[in-house]
């Protein structure tokens, strides 16, 4: 095999992991505060993405730019699905939240549907047209601005939760709720202000990848799984391990892509998805058994 | 209430008489989903493990049968029991996987999502199974091919399934079988420590409802003459099934056919009246209204609702 190809490919890998690093630590966020699992999670990615697409469309504005605005009306839909309908079963059995939350991307997915359409799309964006070599390897500098972007934001998110008051208190009612109430964090509030971050994690990364990903309302889906193996290979409700995660998982599909046939990329995640419940079933950087 | 039961029954088995063409199409479709709600509810209801990968299968099964049908001329008729073994394998795998760790809730729930986007993916990908564009059975109306010139032994065909599902789920409930299952759903630690071997029984349930559920993918491909991997294994699919269970009541007998008699029709009406106006996608918002609705205000599905009436109204 030609080893240029291989490099391109890893690179590619690599540079696409960042978007999967932000979508697993916005879902890992989320599962480690309140024990919840976002079953929504890539329908909220791909709204972040018509929403870039509207802003594009509508005022001019590059997904580039856009993706802020994005991220700040996903926050808004994450905290009121959070105040509204998921507070409400934060203390039931695992299968009502999962139908619960079925619910809600059903609803996300389809309106999307209703709105904009069944066919596929792409926010235009003039980085597209930009390449630069590197030797023999090209980078595309859309994709190199997304994995850029992707990393500075789960990097503020890691010191925003480490290093400030309001972090702090997320991280007290994740590790312990009871002790939290009992030194007077407002927990639901936190758990709002939790649920709102982790959808704008992931409608940042529906906004970055718009100008070079297609997408239709259909997509949600995927990218919903894709997260779960994620966090599941990574470690359930650890930042690290959703971290390291996305980047090991966007690396093997893209070799899988190059070594198998692009169709059968979806497989590799699977595989190890399979492979880790085998045999490390609490995942790469989990502490404890599930 | 036997009683009630053969009553109900009998006039199932009369109804067509009165029945436009139609309607009994109608019928067909909520009585097969009612049985494949009824073989989610042994392992998704009376054991309690969430599966979203029924549709797995259903399209294992289907797959099975179309292949063997088309390759070797074996009927559907016999091919039925060959799909729901290889469903019963591919259950038995992944139950393997899951229970060996007692993986709960959510994990489960993946694992069976997982197994099927794979069997998708590889389906879409085999030159044998006319990989994404799909398979098609050309119609022949010959009874030995599981077609037939009228609808009508479709009916009998699709009631027989659920009257099937729902006596081996009855019967599970009747036996220890059920009394196991209902004690690891309840508490499974607690039962283990009273030494119910928990993942004996869960093994059983997967491989009973993956071996109902591969049947009755015979009957989707002969009776819908298509298969594509994105519609027979796709989630939306597996949702559709445990929607049905999950509404009605999951975990008690009646729970998936009252479940399907209200949904079925909805569904078939809505996606009628919405398509042919070019709203695709509203009976499906509708549909997430309603999985909402039942969460939050009837966790326990219709049945469980509706019997707590009927018992109020009694003692008063």
């Amino acid at each position: 095999m030609d080893p240029t190809l291989i490099g391109q490919a890893l690179l590619n890998g690599i540079l696409f992991g960042g978007v999967y690093s932000l979508m697993a630590v916005g879902l890992s966020l989320i599962f480690g505060v309140m024990r919840v699992v976002n079953f929504a999670h890539g329908d909220m990615m791909v709204w972040g993405m018509y929403l870039a697409l509207v802003l594009a469309e509508r005022a001019r504005l590059d997904p580039y730019l856009g993706f802020v605005l994005c991220a700040g009306l996903l926050f808004l839909l994450g905290a009121v699905v959070q105040r509204v309908l998921v507070d409400r079963v934060v203390d039931s059995a695992h299968e009502m939240q999962i139908l619960l939350m079925l619910g809600v991307a059903l609803v996300l997915e389809n309106t999307a549907l209703v709105i904009f359409g069944p066919d596929p799309q792409r926010v235009a964006s003039p980085l597209t047209t930009a390449t630069i070599w590197l030797g023999p390897l090209f980078v595309d500098v859309a994709r190199l601005t997304t994995f850029v972007v992707a990393i500075a934001l789960t990097i503020a998110l890691y010191l925003f939760l480490a290093r400030t008051r309001p972090g702090q208190m997320i991280r007290a009612a994740a590790d312990n709720t009871y002790g939290a109430l009992v030194v007077g964090v407002n927990v639901p509030r936190v758990y709002m202000v939790a649920f709102g971050i982790g959808a704008a994690c992931v409608g940042a990364a529906g906004a970055l990848v718009s100008a070079f990903l297609p997408f239709q309302p259909a997509s949600g889906l995927s990218a919903s799984v894709t997260s779960f193996n994620i966090v599941i290979i990574g470690g359930m409700g650890s930042l690290l391990g959703a971290f390291c995660g996305g980047l090991a998982v966007s690396i093997a599909e893209s070799l899988g892509a190059v070594f198998l046939s692009p169709s059968l990329k979806e497989l590799v995640s699977f595989s190890l998805l399979v492979l880790i419940l085998l045999f490390r079933p609490a995942g790469l950087f989990g502490r404890r058994t599930p | 209430m036997r009683w009630a039961g053969l009553v109900l029954v009998a006039l199932l088995l009369a109804l067509p008489a009165i029945l436009s063409s139609y309607a009994i199409t109608i019928f067909i479709v909520i009585f097969f989903y009612a049985f494949l709600g009824q073989a989610w509810n042994i392992v998704g209801g009376y054991a309690g493990q969430l599966s979203i990968g029924h549709a797995a299968f259903v399209g294992v099964g289907a797959y099975t049968a179309a292949i063997l049908a088309r390759d070797t001329g074996l009927t559907p008729w016999v091919g039925m029991f060959v799909g729901g073994a290889c469903a019963a394998a591919l259950g038995t795998v992944i139950g393997y996987l899951g229970f060996r760790f007692g993986l709960r809730g959510f994990y489960f729930a993946l694992l069976t999502v997982a197994f099927a986007e794979i069997a998708r993916i590889v389906t879409a990908n085999l030159e044998a199974t006319g990989g994404a564009l799909g398979l098609y059975i050309t119609f022949t109306g010959d009874p030995r091919q599981f077609q037939f010139s009228s609808n009508l032994p479709h009916y009998y065909i699709a009631l027989a399934l659920m009257l099937v599902a729902t006596g081996v789920a009855g019967g599970i409930e009747r036996r220890r079988l059920g009394a196991y299952l209902a004690a690891i759903r309840d508490d499974e630690a607690a039962s283990e420590a009273l030494g119910v071997n928990s993942f004996r029984y869960k093994m059983i349930a997967i491989v009973i409802s993956a071996f109902l559920t591969g049947m009755g993918g015979t009957f989707y491909a002969f009776y819908f003459l298509s298969l594509q991997p994105n519609t027979v294994f796709g989630v939306p699919f597996s949702v559709e099934i445990a929607l049905r269970a999950i509404v009605g009541g999951s975990g008690t007998l009646l729970g998936p056919i009252l479940g399907s008699f209200l949904l079925t029709p909805l569904a078939e009406f809505s996606r009628a009246y919405f398509a042919t106006g070019g709203w695709t996608g509203v009976h499906l918002i509708a549909y997430g209204l309603l999985l909402i609705v039942v969460v939050l205000f009837l966790p326990q599905g219709v049945y469980p609702y509706l019997r707590r009436l009927v018992g109020e109204g009694q003692r008063s």
